[in-house]
């Protein structure tokens, strides 16, 4: 029975991180949450204030004159990548689990499989180099200026000018590609267990291999995909090194057309940490961390979600994805 | 009968619609085509990353510190692998005892929470760690950028995959081991760390070295809490920052010369392959045992 509590304490540890972040960001980001008030989600402007004159005293907290915090831009820039990302990665991650489920065969379907599924180890920082090198390059002189004559023409959001390359759509491009193998491999997993009556009876009765595909065997599998496009959702809200490197890292900056500069919350943290030692009061540092506070915050309940539709609603024990 | 229809689909009679068949074909043509794609990424990250790593690699990589933008890759390696030894052994006895409480006591309300937290916890972006680390450890604790600060932020990464990773271990080893064990009058200690835990060991090995891969991948955890340096590591666990790979990767592939280029290309040639050996390795060991 000792045995037992020595374990469940030293377990604890587990729980003790997840508090200590939550608790830590929120204690040490205080003063900015003070000063930068409910308004801080809403206002588009990061602003250290005029660094070079003496700190002044607003509410109670020391800050530079002029000083003002909101991450508005950064909130649209997270959530239209995001966006961007599961539009095109939910598709493709369908496509591919019912193409390696159903028609690959068995002992294919293992190494084409594992070969796509590589795609999850792959450091998020080597997508960054590769979307920095041969991506935005492609992007820029390629797709954009296409896109920008034929879905410009119809969707104002996609006309141009098509910028650098760095921007919304390239930042979506990545993070789709790094989320894909989630959902890709949390589904076909979850088609592959399909009970294969079903299956064999909507054969039966005449429907052809893709149509007992989509309207049972995938109808079947929903719960997995909805569980697993909210891990993706998860993974997408937080990733910072290749976002930071193919975004364009916008500062104060609302995006006018999907090629346009973003930065989103991740990815702002490493570029501005930087620049944010320089405010004397400390304040920018705090903001900062408030930043990451409202980031675990929001990531913590879209996994929780994520574990909750997996696990209670969809009884999947574990996905590939951990 | 069942087995019959999966091995060879009744064909299709001739009377189905053409509609029917054309949406058909162009629905396996289209989800295809999703493989095709990802499938295509992949070999287009791989051909990046190797055909121009294998361009910058040398052997005064290995041998040579880095200097302003060019030099070679040793500071870095080192610090790669300090940091990631230092994460796994804090991350792998706190992973590997809740990992061991949350499967052998599943039942346990505690286990559940864990359990779940666990799961969380692997979602908390990497930034969020590295900047738990950059306040709680190197500006409260007053270690600044340092070999402590930068492994115990790996540590909270890894530690949710080893614990998660160490309870799907012990769950394949079958119970009757354990009836067994308790029969013979072991007490709860003499069964999960005498009978079970060897049983399960190499898919927990494999768990580590899954989690080491992933530490050794990271870079926003990094940034701020073990800095860089162009040196050796001095061997001080705190106040001295210290060199790894992915920073090199993402900091000289923005420089504009060409030997910093270099540099970065290398760095991601060593981590990938790294990664990937890791991960191929993994997937051998796991796929043995699943076919014994």
């Amino acid at each position: 029975m000792k045995f037992k509590v020595w374990l469940g304490v030293v377990a604890g540890v587990l729980p003790a991180a997840l508090v200590a972040i939550v608790l830590f960001l929120a204690v040490y980001s205080w003063p900015a949450i003070h000063f930068n008030g409910p308004g801080f989600v809403v206002r588009d402007v990061w602003n250290l204030g005029n660094l070079y004159a003496n700190p002044v005293t607003v509410h109670g907290v020391q800050i530079q004159p002029g000083a003002s915090y909101g991450i508005l831009f950064l909130i649209v820039g997270t959530l239209l990548s995001t966006l961007i990302a599961l539009l095109l990665a939910v598709p493709v991650g369908v496509g591919a689990a019912i193409f390696l489920a159903e028609a690959v065969p068995d002992h294919l379907r293992m190494w084409i499989s594992f070969f796509v599924e590589l795609l999850m180890a792959i450091p998020s920082v080597v997508f960054g180099l590769w979307g920095y090198v041969v991506v935005i390059p492609f992007l820029s002189r390629h797709l954009f200026p296409f896109l920008a004559l034929t879905i410009g023409r119809v969707i104002p959001f996609f006309a141009g000018p098509t910028g650098s390359g760095y921007g919304l759509l390239t930042a979506g491009v990545v993070l789709a590609l790094m989320i894909v193998p989630i959902i890709a491999a949390t589904l076909r997993d979850a088609l592959v267990n399909q009970p294969a009556s079903m299956r064999e009876a909507a054969l039966a009765l005449g429907a052809t291999r893709f149509e007992a595909m989509w309207r049972v065997t995938l109808p079947g599998a929903r719960k997995t995909l909805i569980g697993a496009t909210f891990l993706a959702l998860g993974r997408a809200l937080g990733e910072t090194m290749a976002v930071l490197m193919v975004s364009g890292n916008a500062l104060n900056y609302l995006p006018r057309n999907v090629y346009d500069p973003i930065s989103t919350m991740a990815a702002f943290i490493v570029s501005q940490l930087d620049s944010a030692l320089q405010d004397p009061t400390g304040l920018a540092v705090r903001s900062l961390a408030e930043i990451a506070l409202v980031l675990s915050i929001i990531s913590i309940i879209v996994n929780a979600a994520a574990r909750l539709i997996l696990v209670v609603w969809g009884n999947v024990q574990r996905s590939m994805a951990v | 009968m069942a087995i019959a229809i999966q091995q060879a689909p009744a064909p299709l009679p001739r009377r189905i619609r053409l509609s029917r068949r054309i949406v058909s074909t162009a629905g396996w043509a289209v989800a295809g085509t999703c493989l095709l794609v990802l499938s295509v990424m992949m070999v287009w990250i791989l051909e990046v990353v190797f055909v121009r790593g294998a361009r910058a690699l040398n052997l005064s990589l290995f041998t040579t510190i880095t200097q302003g933008t060019g030099g070679g890759l040793l500071n870095a390696i080192e610090g790669t692998f300090v940091l990631s030894a230092g994460a796994l052994l804090l991350s792998v006895p706190l992973g590997v005892a809740s990992g061991i409480y949350i499967s052998e006591y599943r039942f346990s309300r505690w286990a559940s929470v864990i359990r779940f937290l666990a799961d969380v916890l692997v979602g908390v972006p990497s930034i969020v760690v590295g900047y738990f680390g950059y306040v709680a450890l190197v500006e409260w604790g007053g270690w600044n950028f340092s070999v402590a600060a930068g492994s115990i932020s790996l540590a909270i990464i890894c530690l949710p995959y080893i614990c998660r990773t160490t309870e799907l271990a012990l769950r394949q080893v079958s119970n009757d081991l354990r009836d067994a064990a308790y029969s013979l009058g072991a007490t709860d200690r003499r069964v999960i760390l005498g009978v079970c835990l060897p049983a399960a060991l190499p898919a927990i090995l494999t768990g580590v070295l899954l989690a080491l891969a992933v530490s050794v991948g990271e870079t926003a955890p990094l940034l701020y809490t073990a800095g860089w340096s162009n040196y050796m590591w001095d061997g001080h666990l705190t106040h001295s920052p210290i060199g790894y790979l992915t920073y090199a990767i993402w900091t000289f592939i923005n420089e504009p010369f060409a030997s910093a280029n270099a540099l970065a290309y290398a760095a991601a040639f060593l981590v990938t392959a790294f990664v990937l050996v890791i991960n191929i390795m993994a997937r051998f060991v796991l796929d043995r045992r699943a076919r014994r």
